[in-house]
This record gives C-alpha cells, sequence and structure tokens, in this order.
C-alpha cells in the first residue's frame, strides 16, 4: 500500500444554465488514489465523468460551481485554497489535465516551443529561454517524440502526434497526477497504441506518479489501469480492481456495461449483447433514491425513495445497491 | 440467417478522384466488391481510408469518376430524377450522427411520412398513413403518439436513432448502407440498434453494408468483411476467416491494435 | 415562438428597436400636424431657426403696456463690444474728466455707458485722429441718446392719391402685443434650406423617403442575394460558374457608374425615388450572393440533405426546406444591414447628384448636397445639415444595434456574461 496522492471527499460540483438552472453533474464522489497507481473511470456520455475530471483540478469558472467536498493532494487541501493559489501552485504542477480532443487546444499561430515556454513562464517566470528548451528537448526524447516537433507549427502535425504533444506539454512540469479525459477517442486505433504507450510510460519513468484515466470504452481501461471505477448519473455505481470489475461486477449497471463490450476476438460472436432500455436520469432535480431504479430488473419501490448508500465488501470492493451480494449475483441476467 | 446466392449489388473498377493536377485525391481507387442478397457485410477502414466516399457512391449522392455499379446483374442507371427516386426504393441509409439527420425546423413525424409518400403516393388516406408510422414506430419501440408533434431536439440520440431505423422499416429496401449507425450511441444502447437491424434483416432478407472504424463490431455482426486502406480493399472474405486468420499485413495490425480482453494487448509494436 | 422572446430580451437589440421606431412612427405622425409642403420655398437663404412674426401684424393686433425696463436689455444687444471698446478707448485717452480706474470699474454694458453719457463731449480735442473716427463716435453718441430717448414710434400710413402721411399709432417704448393675437407667424424649429425651404418638414419627408429607398433597396438586394447565392451555392458546376461569374463582375463595378449611365439615358433630369431605390439594390447584392452561396456550400453535404434526397425531394424543396432555414438568421441579419447601407447608399448618390429630382422629392442625401452646395458649413447654418446627418447617423445606429442584439441571440458565443 502506497500513500495516498489524492483523497476526494463527497465532491459535489454543479453547472448553472443560461436559464439558471443547476445541473448536479458530480453528486457526492468520493475516491482514495495511490501513488504508483492508475484509477479508470467508466461510464457513458453525460455521466458527469469529464466534469468530476474538471472538478478535481481544483479551479472552478462558470458554468461550473463548486458545492461542498473536499480535495486533498498530496497534502494540500485544495478546496481551502483561493483561486489565485490553486491557479499558481496546483495546477500543472501537482495535477494536470488533459481534455478530451486536447489536439485542438495548440494555438495555430505559435510554434509548438512558444506554447511550452508560456505554460512554464506562468509557473516560473524567471527560467530562461535556453533553460526551456532544454527540459523540452530532454522531455521529449525521453517520451519518444523528436526534438524537431518543438519548432513546428500544429498544423505541422498529425493527430495522433499532436495529442502525444499536449500530453507531453501538460506534464512538462512532472505533475504528481494527471487526469487524461478520452485521450484516444478521437484518433484511430493505431494512433491510440502509440498514446496508451506514452501514458503508461509516463508512469514507468515516475514522471507523473499516479494516473486516472477517463473513457467508455471499457476493453482500453482494463488494459491501462490498476483500478476501475464505474461512473452513472453523477455517482459512483462500483469500485474494484480492473480484473474485479471487468469479469465480476456487482452492480445491475456494470454488469449491463461490461455485456455491451464488443471484441474482436474468437467467442465474440457466441455472446449475446442484452440491451438495457430507458435514459439516464435528468440531473437538474435527480430522483431522491437509485438513479438506476428506472432501469433495474432488480428495483423494488424502496429503491425508489431511499437513499443508496456506498457497500464495502470484505475484499475491498464498493458497490451502491441496497441489495446483498448474493442477491445480485442470483437472478436471471 | 437466410442467404442467397444472388448477388445484388456489386461494383468494378469503382474509382473516385477529387480535385485535379496536383491536389489530386484518389480517395476510392479501382475497388470490386459483390453484396449477396440477406447478407451482413462490413466495411472496415480507419478514417481516411475511403470508406465513407465509396458508401455515397453505392447510395448514388455522389458520382463515380470510373468504373461502373451493378444492381441486380444490370448497370445501374441513375442519370434522371426519375430513376434515381426509384433505385432509392431499393437503397437506403442510416447515418452516423442521429442528431444531424433530422431537419431541425420539422416535426419528427416528416421524416416518415415522406418515406410514405416515397413509396404508396400522395393519395393514402390518413389513417392508413398513421396505421403504418405507428407500426413502424412499435417495432422499434417507439410510441408514435408520444412522438408525433415533437422537433428533434426534444429526443434522445437513441430515440433518433431508432426512428431511424423505423424509417428503414417502413421503406423495407433491398439494401441498406449502415454508416457508423453506433459511433455515437451510448454502450448499453448500441446492441438495441444492432438488434434492430439484425431483426430487420430477418424480416425482409435485407442486404446490411456496415461502414466502420470498429473491428470488433464488424466481426461481432457481419458475415463477410472487407478491409479498406487508402482507397483499396487489402482483404476481404468471411468474418471469422478475417478476424481470427488474417491474411494481409494490414489487417493483423489493425486487429492487434485493438484492445482486448481475453487476450493481452500487445503494446511493443507502437 | 420561443425565438422572438429571445430576441426581444436581447437588450441591444431592443435599444436599437425602439430608436428606429420611434424615428419612422414620427415621420408617419408628424406629418399630420406639420402644415405645409415640404418642397414649399417659405423663406429664404438660410434662416435661423426660431419663429417669424409678421411685424405689421405686431401693429394692428392689441397693444399691452408691461412696465419692464427695457434699456438694459436693449443696451446688452444693441451695444456690441466694438462699441464698448470705442466708448473704453475714447474715455481713457482723450477725455480728461475721467480717470482710468473709474473706466476699468465700469464693467457692465450699463455703468460703461453711464459713464459715457456723462463724460461725452464732441468739442475735446483729438489730435492725430481721422474724420471718420470722429464721425463714428457721433454716431455712436446718437445711438445712445436714441436708445435713451423715451420716444417712441409713430405709424404713420400713406394715403395712395396725395401721398400724405397720416399718422394712425404711436408705439411707446414699453408696449408689448401677445404671441397668440398675430395672426401670422411661422415657426421655424430647424431653420430654412439654401431655397427657402422650412428644414423641419422637409427632414421629416426625407427621413420618410430615404427609409422607403433603405427598405425598396435592401428587399431587392436580399432577394436577388438569397436567390443567387442559394442557386450558385447548391446547385453547382456551371450555373456555380456563371453566377459567381456575374456576382463578382457586379462587385468590381461601382454603383455610381451604373446610375451615370441610366441617368444619362434618362435625359439626365435625373432619376425619381423607385429608380434609385431599384439601382441600389441592384449593386448591392453581391455580397449578400457570396456569403449565402458560402453557407450553402458548408449546408449541401449535411446529413440532412442526404436524407431528404435519398427520400426523393426535389431540388427546389430541398433548397427551400433544408437549406433556407438554415441561412434564415444570417439572411435577416444581412437585411438589416442592407437596409442600413442603401440609406447612406443614397445620401452618397444624392450627394453626388445621381440621385432623385430636388424639385420633386427631399431625400437625407439631397439635403446633404444643397447645403454643401451652398457653403453651409462656412456660413453657420448648422440647422441645414446637422440634423441631417445626426439623422441618417441615428438611423444606420439603430439598425446595426438592432443586427448586433440578432447576431447574439443567433449566435450564443458572441454573448457578453
Amino acid at each position: 500500500m502506497g500513500k495516498t496522492i489524492l483523497k476526494v471527499k463527497d465532491l459535489r460540483t454543479k453547472y448553472v444554465t443560461r436559464y439558471k438552472e443547476s445541473v448536479y453533474a458530480v453528486d457526492g464522489v468520493s475516491l482514495e488514489l495511490e501513488e504508483g497507481k492508475s484509477l479508470g473511470i467508466a461510464g457513458e456520455s453525460g455521466c458527469g465523468k469529464s466534469t468530476l475530471a474538471l472538478s478535481l483540478m481544483g479551479y472552478y469558472f462558470t458554468p461550473l460551481h463548486y458545492i461542498s467536498g473536499t480535495i486533498e493532494i498530496d497534502g494540500k487541501i485544495v478546496t481551502d485554497m483561493k483561486p489565485d493559489d490553486v491557479r499558481k501552485n496546483i495546477l500543472g504542477t501537482e495535477i494536470a489535465y488533459i481534455p478530451q480532443a486536447a489536439m485542438n487546444a495548440l494555438n495555430p499561430t505559435q510554434k509548438i516551443i512558444n506554447f511550452i515556454e508560456d505554460v512554464v513562464r506562468a509557473h516560473y517566470p524567471k527560467k530562461s529561454k535556453k533553460d526551456i528548451y532544454d527540459l523540452a528537448c530532454e522531455r521529449f526524447e525521453s517520451l519518444n517524440l523528436s526534438r524537431e516537433i518543438l519548432g513546428k507549427y500544429p498544423v505541422e502535425l498529425s493527430g495522433g502526434m499532436k495529442q502525444r504533444t499536449v500530453i507531453a506539454i501538460s506534464t512538462i512540469l512532472s505533475p504528481k497526477v494527471l487526469i487524461a479525459d478520452e485521450p484516444t477517442s478521437a484518433l484511430d486505433v493505431s494512433s491510440q497504441k502509440v498514446v496508451i504507450k506514452m501514458l503508461k510510460n509516463l508512469m514507468e519513468r515516475e514522471i507523473v506518479k499516479s494516473m486516472i484515466f477517463i473513457t467508455h470504452e471499457l476493453p482500453l481501461l482494463y488494459n491501462v489501469t490498476d483500478d476501475i471505477m464505474v461512473m452513472y448519473a453523477g455517482q459512483i455505481v462500483e469500485k474494484g480492481t480492473a480484473e474485479e470489475v471487468v469479469f465480476d461486477p456487482l452492480h445491475p449497471y456494470s454488469k449491463a456495461l461490461m455485456n455491451s463490450m464488443i471484441v474482436p476476438e474468437a467467442g465474440m460472436k457466441d455472446v449475446k449483447l442484452t440491451p438495457i432500455p430507458g435514459v439516464p436520469p435528468s440531473l437538474k432535480n435527480p430522483p431522491p433514491g437509485c438513479r438506476f431504479a428506472e432501469r433495474c430488473k432488480h428495483a423494488s419501490s424502496t429503491c425508489k425513495t431511499e437513499k443508496i448508500p456506498e457497500v464495502y465488501t470484505e475484499d475491498g470492493r464498493m458497490y451502491r445497491c441496497l441489495l446483498t451480494r448474493d442477491q445480485l449475483k442470483g437472478g436471471k441476467e | 440467417m437466410t442467404t442467397s446466392n444472388d448477388v445484388i449489388l456489386s461494383g468494378r473498377g469503382v474509382t473516385r478522384v477529387f480535385g485535379y493536377g496536383k491536389k489530386k485525391v484518389v480517395a476510392v481507387n479501382k475497388v470490386d466488391f459483390d453484396f449477396k442478397k440477406g447478407e451482413i457485410v462490413s466495411i472496415v477502414g480507419e478514417s481516411g481510408s475511403g470508406k465513407s466516399t465509396l458508401a455515397k457512391m453505392i447510395l448514388g449522392l455522389l458520382n463515380l469518376t470510373e468504373g461502373q455499379i451493378y444492381y441486380k446483374g444490370a448497370p445501374r442507371d441513375i442519370s434522371t430524377h426519375k430513376k434515381r427516386k426509384e433505385y432509392w426504393k431499393s437503397i437506403q441509409a442510416i447515418f452516423q450522427d442521429p442528431y444531424s439527420s433530422y431537419n431541425i425546423f420539422t416535426k419528427v413525424d416528416s421524416i416518415l411520412l415522406d418515406c410514405i409518400k416515397m413509396k404508396w403516393g400522395k393519395d393514402l388516406a390518413k389513417e392508413k398513413k398513421i396505421e403504418l408510422m405507428s407500426q413502424a414506430c412499435s417495432f422499434v419501440n417507439l410510441e408514435y403518439d408520444e412522438l408525433a408533434n415533437k422537433y428533434p431536439f426534444e429526443l434522445s440520440g437513441g430515440q433518433m436513432q431508432r426512428l431511424m431505423i423505423a424509417r428503414i422499416f417502413l421503406l423495407k429496401p433491398e439494401v441498406l448502407i449502415a454508416d457508423e449507425p453506433t459511433s455515437m450511441i451510448d454502450a448499453c444502447s448500441r446492441s438495441t440498434i444492432l438488434d434492430m437491424l439484425l431483426k430487420l434483416r430477418d424480416e425482409i432478407n435485407m442486404t446490411i453494408v456496415f461502414i466502420t472504424h470498429d473491428i470488433g463490431l464488424a466481426y461481432y455482426v457481419s458475415d463477410s468483411i472487407y478491409v479498406m486502406k487508402d482507397g483499396v480493399f487489402v482483404e476481404k472474405g468471411n468474418a471469422d476467416d478475417i478476424i481470427l486468420n488474417p491474411k494481409a499485413d494490414y489487417t493483423r495490425r489493425l486487429i492487434n491494435d485493438v484492445p482486448k480482453i481475453y487476450e493481452k494487448w500487445d503494446l511493443s509494436s507502437a | 415562438m420561443h425565438l422572438i422572446r429571445e430576441i426581444f430580451k436581447s437588450q441591444n437589440f431592443v435599444i436599437g428597436f425602439v430608436i428606429f421606431t420611434i424615428i419612422f412612427l414620427s415621420t408617419i405622425i408628424l406629418p399630420f400636424f406639420l402644415k405645409g409642403d415640404p418642397l414649399e420655398i417659405v423663406g429664404g437663404l438660410f434662416y435661423k431657426p426660431g419663429t417669424y412674426i409678421n411685424v405689421s401684424d405686431t401693429i394692428e393686433a392689441k397693444k399691452y403696456e408691461l412696465k419692464i425696463d427695457t434699456l438694459s436689455n436693449k443696451i446688452s444687444s444693441l451695444i456690441t463690444q466694438k462699441d464698448q471698446d470705442l466708448m473704453r478707448e475714447w474715455l481713457v485717452k482723450y477725455c480728461n474728466t475721467v480717470s482710468e480706474e473709474e473706466v476699468k470699474v465700469a464693467q457692465h454694458p450699463m455703468e460703461l455707458v453711464e459713464l459715457w453719457l456723462k463724460h461725452y463731449d464732441p468739442n475735446i480735442k483729438m489730435e492725430g485722429t481721422t474724420i471718420a473716427y470722429r464721425k463714428s463716435l457721433s454716431r455712436l453718441h446718437q445711438k445712445i441718446e436714441k436708445i435713451f430717448s423715451d420716444e417712441g414710434y409713430v405709424i404713420a400710413e400713406k394715403n395712395s392719391e396725395t401721398g400724405e402721411l397720416a399718422i394712425v399709432q404711436e408705439l411707446a417704448n414699453n408696449s408689448y402685443v401677445h404671441m397668440s393675437e398675430i395672426p401670422n407667424k411661422r415657426t421655424f424649429i430647424l431653420g430654412t434650406d439654401n431655397f427657402g425651404r422650412d428644414v423641419f418638414t422637409e427632414l421629416i419627408s426625407a427621413i420618410w423617403n430615404s427609409i422607403k429607398i433603405g427598405f425598396v433597396a435592401g428587399s431587392v438586394a436580399t432577394l436577388i442575394g438569397l436567390v443567387v447565392g442559394l442557386l450558385a451555392g447548391y446547385v453547382g458546376g456551371m450555373v456555380d460558374d456563371i453566377l459567381t461569374f456575374i456576382t463578382n463582375l457586379l462587385t468590381v463595378i461601382p454603383s455610381f457608374i451604373i446610375l451615370i449611365l441610366i441617368s444619362v439615358s434618362l435625359g439626365g433630369k435625373g432619376n425619381d425615388i423607385m429608380t434609385t431605390a431599384l439601382v441600389i439594390g441592384i449593386t448591392a447584392w453581391p455580397w449578400t450572393a457570396r456569403s449565402v452561396r458560402a453557407q450553402t456550400l458548408s449546408l449541401k453535404n449535411r446529413d440532412h440533405v442526404n436524407l431528404s434526397k435519398l427520400s426523393g425531394h426535389s431540388l427546389v424543396r430541398i433548397i427551400i426546406r433544408d437549406i433556407l432555414p438554415y441561412v434564415a438568421s444570417y439572411v435577416t441579419m444581412a437585411y438589416i444591414l442592407q437596409v442600413a447601407s442603401a440609406i447612406l447608399a443614397e445620401a452618397q448618390l444624392s450627394m453626388l447628384g445621381l440621385g432623385p429630382r430636388t424639385t420633386e422629392i427631399a431625400t437625407l442625401g439631397l439635403m446633404l448636397r444643397w447645403a454643401i452646395q451652398f457653403q453651409a458649413p462656412l456660413s453657420g447654418a448648422w440647422w441645414a445639415f446637422i440634423p441631417v446627418i445626426l439623422s441618417i447617423a441615428l438611423i444606420t445606429f439603430s439598425l446595426n444595434l438592432m443586427n448586433t442584439g440578432l447576431d447574439q441571440v443567433f449566435n450564443p458565443q458572441l454573448r457578453q456574461n
């Protein structure tokens, strides 16, 4: 058991829309991330995983608002700090975020090295151009990126290359935690492989200590992360190691998700994918009880009205349901 | 799964070139294909492989630069608007993004009404039209009465994609070109869409051509697979043969690059 | 629809709309209250704004005696600065009965005049002065004495046969008349222009005509631009090539060359209002066509258009149902801008003398033209051109503001938080 590098307790954040309605996108999320480990967050579009990623950074700007909860990064309590403090001392240096289609973040009129200078100078204003250039070269080469990229404009690079460049730039100050939000969904399969390899490389070389990987593609999570968290309608419904969650899901939603995986392997043709009717609930007015109750075959009337607690098993797993493990295992799928 | 050996749609030397001179781009380069009646075919390729261009040509939305497409054995003739309309009674499509497939200014039942008009003409009685539309909606687990007066932005992505399938149910074409129909759908709803398409195929022996980049999906759902790269087919054949015994290097790489569950994902070649 | 509510929530749009509506409504409502033809010549060259009262009427009207001091008002307005300087100079230089300090202390014209009356002596020797100077002093003295004399005037009528003058009335200095008892008076809110027309009445008429031209020209331009853009963009091929060629051709030729050609062919007497509007419209459509074409090009590859094709819809139906509504928001904004620029274009054309005939109609451009030709700015007749400029500015400003408001509604990225 390594030391806990990221500790989140009961985080709640919301969006306020143009019509002044609140959407409770992250509604009570707690997690602990150890040094040297990677955590995957699985969920479909609209479950709040991207919002969670943004919220973990500790830096909020409209329309995203912080409601309650604590975030602790390597001992520092980010939620107690002032925004300016967070910007200077936490973002980029302690925790870094790679958004989906991050390659669009590159300014088309600037060379890559200029972009890097901006990033570094935002935290270390005194660093000289030469120092920054040396640091960039060294880091790029250690991640299998040629130093010629530094002198190029974004339009001269391919999609996969751009994505890897942005990842390299986000981690140039060696943050402790890296949050990657769907880093490969805008890429084709071969570029995806290279990017994943790079992320694993970052961890092996301890450039980043821990990683949170967000995606809706489950086979990817299984191959990349140590633990998996399943998110549904703003809440975490299951936690466990990758093996456990993929091969032995407990929560009915996790089961449905695992059952919808399609892989080009022998035996896939015999698998019968089971559809789940309905849609996730609106997060403007989240239902009081279980959010999956409308679509769950085990659901009872209590499920819909009572607040569902997180249940911890003896072997360190978590799921959010009123039923016991055995009750969930039984019953036809 | 019933397949007859009749080839319903085929192409010989189909080519499409964009631009001219130095900026010439050969999107599709002299490809040959044969689709049998009732067969499920997937054209698999990465972005830029030319698969969408080929799909548009098969649909008749884009002209061929060279080559010929044959429908039911005879060369296809879509030179006039009337002939095109006839052709489109037998060949239809569903697109990737359900949100952009609808005209946002018209109500959703106009999609279905247009199909009815195309197939049965203008003079059908109103009750019959409603009966047909309700039938189509219930096939895809939608309630016609709930949807009838709504606008596209009031529905969810899954509902809109299913409505597209309802449209196909009404038209009952011989061939359906499905361009990445599930890539924008949630994992849980994906199998619903696929199941519906397969059910349609079973009922009316419709040929389905899936255009996709997801080789896993191609394997799961198709009888035969065409692997496309840079405008050419690098491999084609029976789905099992291609996935379990890929012969072309590209196919092998494509399969290896996809993360798997039971086999280890080999990252060393990246 | 909820869209219209959104539009009216936009601050910019509402302000622009209100300003424009006020102007527009005043051009419709005010003519009912204003008598007179805007083109009627009622006065002379550049008469100042104000009320003009018929002098004979004042003589005939009932007189009222008011016990108000008329003297200081008369002194303040009749004794000019030049006169004051003259008096000061004489008192200091040539008069020996008064000291310099006393002159300095007498700041107020009244005090100065009193000092003068006390000490003026035409017999004092003034060495080295011209006759003209001495005469001006005596004239000034006479003027001052006249002001101070209590005598009024007598009104005499001339007998048409004998030529004799018979005194009819005596006018005292403190007799006043009441404005409402004067039958003949005319208020020029903005004075008269170079022809002697009432600027205010003319302005209202001109604004109305210019707005009319603006809307007609704007409609023509937007309609042609829309049709050309849609066809060129959607049909493509040869049709696109031809239409783009025509568009480019018209962009290059300035509208006034076409106008010169037209006015020459009409005989050089100037155009009428509709011809001007049409010509402005026919030369303004290219930029609308160009942007509609660009949008159509990007729209024609959308999925919903492909689906329409697959449903067997005809070309015309696809353009009207699947493309047009998507460019509608842009076209509305383009229309407003076309109206604004047409109003400006008319002003420019009229200033060059290529606009409508002055003798028939008043437009903003024509008013400006005559004001400049008769050098209104130089002669200080601000009323002849400043209100016109302000009107043009206000109209185009309000239209542009409405446009900005609409832009913010249709394009959420432009909204300020």
